[in-house]
């Protein structure tokens, strides 16, 4: 067997048993007769697994699974690609969540890092397993594979997972190994896995992999209801934002807060976009308490956003160097980290609990089945979308937001003030969301291309609100810092480096509008925009 | 990564016995380890249950035309791994003297293990020659069994003296008693002055026991099929010396 936490690749092969079938040695040892033998090595011991990933599933996405194997003291982590190829590598003394730089440095972090990138991993599910080993072992009574029988149960709930056999070489003995699988997959009950043990750990405990997803993935149909539509697009965005709430207090990772606060702002442009489908009043009323929750949120992220660009920046500062911008470092580390204690006392407050609680209650009621026909904001009284389809409300909806888009970003020129291309990032990401909230109901082909044709032009009015942000950041932490003394001034002239490196992105940035927003603007753009759906259609 | 050598001038002095217990005891201590049998005889190989093959021979593994890391077996035991024998070891001094710096070779080649490994013993034949002297080279610490006769330790002042001329890096000695006989006088009486005498021989002396010769019978080290006995007691007695020393 190899080393103990030897980095290894092997290639191990699993089955699943049928039930009730955990084979003796015996039955094994009948079934590789007469070119192998298998004999028991020791007694059955106890595992723990902790299965890893991010919270939005990005290695199972990538088509791996992480597991932290913990028992008779070692922690190791398995990392299994879909061919089956794997990875060990000890992992004693990581807590978990952990980003995949605080890992041991090794194959697995390095394999782990372009991934995860800015997320944390943490346990998905854990089970405890009741591990047999058997040596197979060939004429000269070499051991060349372990056998593993796993009895596993999901943690806490103990649901029973299906028994598992693992044939692992011996390393050097891989075409041994395989053998020893082949015949043992002609024992009737022993079946190649089909999927990794993770899914019917998850399935234990009513989960499954890829349950949790930042998109509106909402399946619209053109008939129904606008009102059901909006309330059925508002519900999962409700759903997104409480999912994000407990890792944003904990601060597991920086991308809880960016996705709750993506789930406020589309909140908001859905009731601004298509709040008059819904029964009158209740956008109006909800509207301003989503508004305060964005507002909390705003402060920590900017400074997320500050500190995830940080070593870059850093990295480009032209007079100075990056030690001397520590003390601008440690400022925003510091504010942040006060920023994120208004944000968890807003989250933990009984407003935002109102909110949650109210708003779920108002949007339920809508799509609640009714008795004796229309209830409440059932009746269709003037306005468009009021009582239409969601397919008309779709197309009323991302026309209008289009034509805000084109009319606004058509009168900017290169004298027009900054808050103009502010205004205009707002109404594009209004569009964006408008996109997102009916991709269900457009043609597939158009919707990606406009979404593209939209993304190009964000990204550089994104750029050129970010860099505005941090200079007017910059300047007023130098005050602050200033006021409070004893800052240095090698600091404040990095710090000046720094704010001289990001006007000049900034002026990139607003070269570039022009560009991008006459490819927008295009005919072809207009026509695209125009065909998305079929009520806009010619 | 330490390396340590199993290594005297004479033969049939237990060094293989040795490697093969010391290396089974490191792994037990969660150390990784790796075991290379260079010995044309494959004994630690034989012992391990493993076939006295690599391929392309020894030339390939010193010329560094096939990587060592693709030559290793793992063994029964977890934690342990093998760098087989080939008959062709028989002339790895030939080969080594075909490359440049060849007593620097052996190290220049382990190197690349060193984030595989926490230890490597290198089991040498017996005799002086090019490669016991690229093992002196590339080892940290070379254990030296001897039987307690006055021609036994005549050679362990003859290797001192040739270490004492290395410049720059230079192993650390470690001599100890083996296949003692309690029954001669001279053995007890030479295993009982010299550790007192020299700071380099431990005190610990494997005894002459029939439970190492089953070694060859039970093709595994004396700790995994008779882990109470005397001769598994001695060797965890001088792994620990060993390991005090060594790392």
């Amino acid at each position: 067997m190899t080393g103990v936490g030897v980095v290894v690749l092997t290639l191990p092969q699993d089955f699943v048993l049928g039930d009730g079938l955990e084979p003796a040695p015996e039955e094994l040892q009948a079934a590789l007769e007469p070119r192998f033998s298998v004999v028991r090595a020791g007694r059955s011991r106890t595992v723990r697994r902790t299965w890893l990933d991010t919270f939005d599933w990005r290695l199972h996405r990538a088509g791996l699974t992480l597991e932290l194997v913990t028992g008779r003291g070692h922690g190791q982590l398995v990392l299994t690609a879909a061919g089956g190829e794997r990875l060990t590598e000890p992992a004693n003394g990581v807590r978990w969540p952990a980003l995949a730089t605080a890992l041991p440095p090794g194959p697995v972090r390095a394999r782990l890092a372009d991934i995860t990138e800015e997320r944390a991993l943490l346990p998905a599910v854990r089970v405890v397993s009741s591990v047999a080993s058997l040596r197979a072992r060939n004429a000269d009574d070499k051991t060349v594979a372990w056998l593993t029988v796993d009895s596993s149960a999901a943690a806490p709930s103990r649901a029973r997972l299906p028994p598992r056999l693992t044939v692992a070489p011996v390393r050097g003995y891989q075409a041994q190994a395989d053998r020893i699988a082949a015949m043992l997959a002609r024992v009737s009950g022993v079946e190649p896995v089909r999927a990794p043990q993770l899914d019917a750990a998850l399935a234990a405990v009513g989960r499954h992999p890829g349950d949790y997803t930042g998109k509106i993935d909402v399946e619209l149909t053109a008939g129904m209801p606008a009102r059901l539509a909006v309330a059925a697009l508002l519900l999962r965005l409700l759903g997104t934002l409480e999912a994000n709430v407990a890792g944003t207090v904990r601060d597991t990772d920086t991308e809880f807060l960016h996705d709750l606060r993506v789930a406020v702002r589309r909140t908001r442009s859905a009731l601004k976009l298509a709040g008059s489908a819904l029964p009158g009043g209740l956008a109006a009323e909800f509207g301003p308490e989503f508004k305060w929750l964005g507002d909390a949120t705003t402060p920590t992220r900017d400074l997320d956003v500050y500190l995830l660009g940080y070593p870059e920046m850093a990295a480009s500062l032209s007079s100075a160097t990056p030690a001397e911008l520590a003390p601008f470092h440690d400022y925003l580390v510091a504010r942040r980290e006060q920023e994120r204690q208004r944000l968890v006392r807003a989250l933990r407050s009984r407003r935002f609990q109102t909110l949650a609680t109210s708003w779920r209650d108002a949007l339920t009621g809508l799509t609640a089945p009714r008795r004796g026909g229309p209830g409440k904001g059932g009746t269709a009284k003037g306005g468009t979308a009021k009582g239409g389809t969601a397919e008309k409300l779709a197309s009323v909806v991302i026309r209008k937001a289009h034509r805000r888009v084109l009319t606004l970003g058509g009168s900017i020129t290169d004298g027009s003030p900054s808050e103009r291309l502010h205004d205009l990032r707002k109404r594009c990401k209004e569009l964006r969301y408008a996109l997102e909230f009916f991709a269900s109901l457009c043609d597939p082909a158009g919707h990606q291309q406009a979404v593209r044709e939209l993304k190009d032009l964000q990204d550089v009015l994104g750029r050129f609100q970010d860099c505005q942000v941090q200079q007017h950041e910059i300047r007023q932490i130098a005050a602050a810092m200033g006021a409070a003394g004893q800052v240095p001034v090698t600091a404040l002239l990095a710090m000046g480096d720094l704010s001289a490196q990001i006007g000049r992105a900034e002026r990139r940035a607003r070269r570039q509008f022009a560009a991008r927003f006459g490819e927008f603007a295009s005919d072809a753009g207009r026509q695209r925009f125009r065909s998305l759906t079929p009520g806009g259609r010619p | 990564m330490r390396t340590i050598a199993t290594y005297n001038i004479k033969g049939g002095v237990g060094k293989t016995a040795t490697a093969v217990n010391l290396g089974y005891l490191a792994s037990r201590d969660d150390l990784r380890v790796l075991l290379w049998d260079l010995d044309p005889q494959a004994a630690a190989t034989f012992l391990l249950r493993i076939k006295p093959r690599v391929k392309g021979g020894g030339s390939a593994l010193i010329k560094g035309s096939r990587e060592l890391d693709e030559a290793i077996r793992g063994t029964d035991f977890e934690g342990l791994d093998l760098l087989p024998a080939d008959f062709t070891f028989r002339n790895l001094d030939l080969m080594l003297d075909a490359t440049k710096k060849p007593t620097q070779r052996l190290a220049r080649l382990l190197r690349p293990l060193a984030g595989a490994y926490d230890m490597v013993f290198l089991d040498c034949p017996p005799g002086i020659s090019l490669l016991s002297e690229s093992v002196l080279h590339a080892a940290d610490t070379v254990l030296v069994p001897l039987i307690p006769t006055t021609l036994s330790i005549r050679t362990l002042e003859q290797l001192t003296e040739f270490l004492s001329g290395f410049a720059g890096h230079t192993p650390q000695l470690l001599a100890f008693f083996s296949m003692i006989d309690r029954r001669k006088r001279l053995h007890r009486e030479i295993a009982e002055r010299l550790p007192a005498e020299r700071p380099d021989v431990a005190k610990t002396a494997i005894p002459a026991l029939s439970q190492i010769e089953q070694m060859a019978v039970r093709r595994a080290p004396v700790p995994a099929f008779a882990p109470r006995g005397l001769a598994a007691r001695s060797y965890a007695s001088l792994w620990e010396e060993v390991r005090a020393r060594a790392l």
